[in-house]
């Protein structure tokens, strides 16, 4: 007894740095579930305040950029509006309509929320981004986040003002993309060496794709707007043991530079959750 | 100045260095990333005691990993250091370390030679830690061994930088 006592008076500062080596490990192998751990969501809203302040700073240096790209996008919206668009008088033509509900009127899936990044990393094998938006102002987990020029990421944690989100230079990304010509459905992860480059697999040889072409979420994501633009398309490989390319893709937005996002919510989530899980239980 | 005062506003100005310009700076390279944070152990007083040391390098890498969003990636690295200090201190000193007053490592009181060492050696020793945690998770022993070496240089350099350039008020002996 006296010598285990003797032992761990000898080795107690080892024994300490054990512990919380320990302690760090498990912390840092459980970085999936933390976000949404107490001290996670705590750590998110301080070091967010923080951001926010330096942020205000920051971004006085790129007011110019910035609003250079909302101008483009305010054209590219503008010429979208229907009183800009005309149709052939031909096909015009005056019917007395008995139905009295219109079922040819559209609503809305995708609502855009604006979001303003506070921080931001490119450097790391895992990188996130915070937004400052969060459960007070209606962003959930697993909304989307998309920047003026393309898709950003996923929100993965949300604390009461700020959120956490997982952006496309992610170890752990996959995204369901298309070829915006048409066929050809791939999946986009990210090599973790060049911030400016993603990876598109399992497109297909039967495709013809060429360099330039341009990348975009799919129609069947349930969180992302179909057609949003993920990157062009910057190098073609063939994949020499199975029957698909391997593509490089540039991303087309500049994951260094983004200090405005759109946090995506889908109002049909809900609903298409619902029917997975019964598809599940069956 | 007590020293503890004036290592609390040291902290936070190399931490506000490290999160908010290091972190911010466009990579120049996929392999470089500026690690300058642990300066901050490198120059705690000698006689402060490991037990000490463990919890100050604990506490820092919490800090950090809490602005990268990586949690336990640095506070591990840090504290590899924090707790290998004292026997790098040993090894270069003759001097028993409970003779010491407040002095810290500097290039006056170690020498330029035996404190370039002490750097060399404890940034290899948290970057490596901290490289092969990451490279664990994914990645290619080039790419490990490659951004070791890119990575410990930067650091080395930024440390030396502010070394240099950070006039510590030293007694000179």
């Amino acid at each position: 007894m006296r010598n285990i006592f003797l032992f761990i008076r000898r080795y107690a500062i080892f024994i300490l740095f054990l512990i919380m080596q320990t302690t760090a490990l498990s912390m840092l192998f459980s970085y999936n579930r933390f976000h949404s751990t107490l001290y996670g969501m705590f750590s998110s809203e301080v070091s967010g305040r923080l951001n926010d302040r330096v942020d205000n700073v920051y971004s006085y240096f790129s007011l110019r950029e910035e609003n250079e790209k909302l101008r483009a996008q305010n054209a590219q919206l503008l010429s979208q509006l229907p009183s800009g668009q005309l149709f052939a008088d031909t096909t015009k033509r005056l019917v007395r309509d008995t139905v009295k509900i219109d079922s040819t009127n559209s609503y809305r899936q995708f609502e855009f929320m604006d979001a303003h990044v506070i921080s931001n990393s490119v450097f790391l094998q895992q990188n996130y981004m915070m937004l400052h938006r969060g459960s007070n102002q209606g962003v959930q987990a697993n909304m989307a986040v998309v920047g003026p020029e393309g898709v950003i990421g996923t929100v993965i944690g949300v604390s009461s003002n700020m959120s956490t989100v997982m952006s496309l230079l992610h170890r752990q990304t996959k995204l369901i993309a298309v070829l915006k010509k048409g066929s050809g459905l791939g999946e986009i992860v990210w090599d973790g060496k060049d911030p400016q480059t993603l990876i598109l697999n399992k497109i297909p040889k039967t495709v013809v794709v060429k360099v330039g072409d341009t990348v975009v979420t799919s129609p069947y994501s349930d969180r992302f707007p179909p057609g949003m633009n993920i990157g062009f398309v910057s190098a073609v490989t063939n994949d020499q043991e199975t029957n698909t390319y391997i593509l490089k893709v540039r991303t087309a937005i500049d994951f260094s530079n983004v200090h405005h996002a759109f946090v995506v919510k889908n109002k049909l989530q809900n609903e298409m959750d619902e029917l997975k899980s019964k598809l599940n239980k069956e | 100045m007590n020293v503890v005062i004036k290592n609390i506003i040291r902290l936070i100005l190399i931490m506000f260095v490290q999160v908010f310009i290091l972190n911010n700076i466009t990579p120049l390279h996929q392999l470089i990333v500026p690690y300058f944070y642990f300066i901050f152990i490198l120059w705690l007083p000698f006689k402060t005691s490991r037990v000490a040391l463990l919890f100050i390098g604990f506490l820092v890498g919490m800090l950090v990993d809490m602005f990268y969003k990586t949690p336990g990636l640095h506070t591990a690295a840090v504290l590899l250091l924090a707790y290998l200090r004292p026997f790098v201190i040993g090894l270069l000193m003759p001097k028993e370390i409970t003779e010491w007053g407040n002095e810290e490592p500097t290039r006056f009181t170690m020498g330029l030679a035996p404190f370039t060492t002490y750097v060399i050696i404890l940034t290899l020793m948290h970057n490596g830690y901290l490289i092969l945690l990451e490279w664990m998770n994914f990645g290619s022993f080039l790419y490990f061994m490659g951004k070791l070496i890119a990575t410990s240089s930067v650091s080395l350099i930024l440390v030396m930088i502010g070394e240099l350039f950070i006039h510590r008020k030293t007694r000179n002996r």
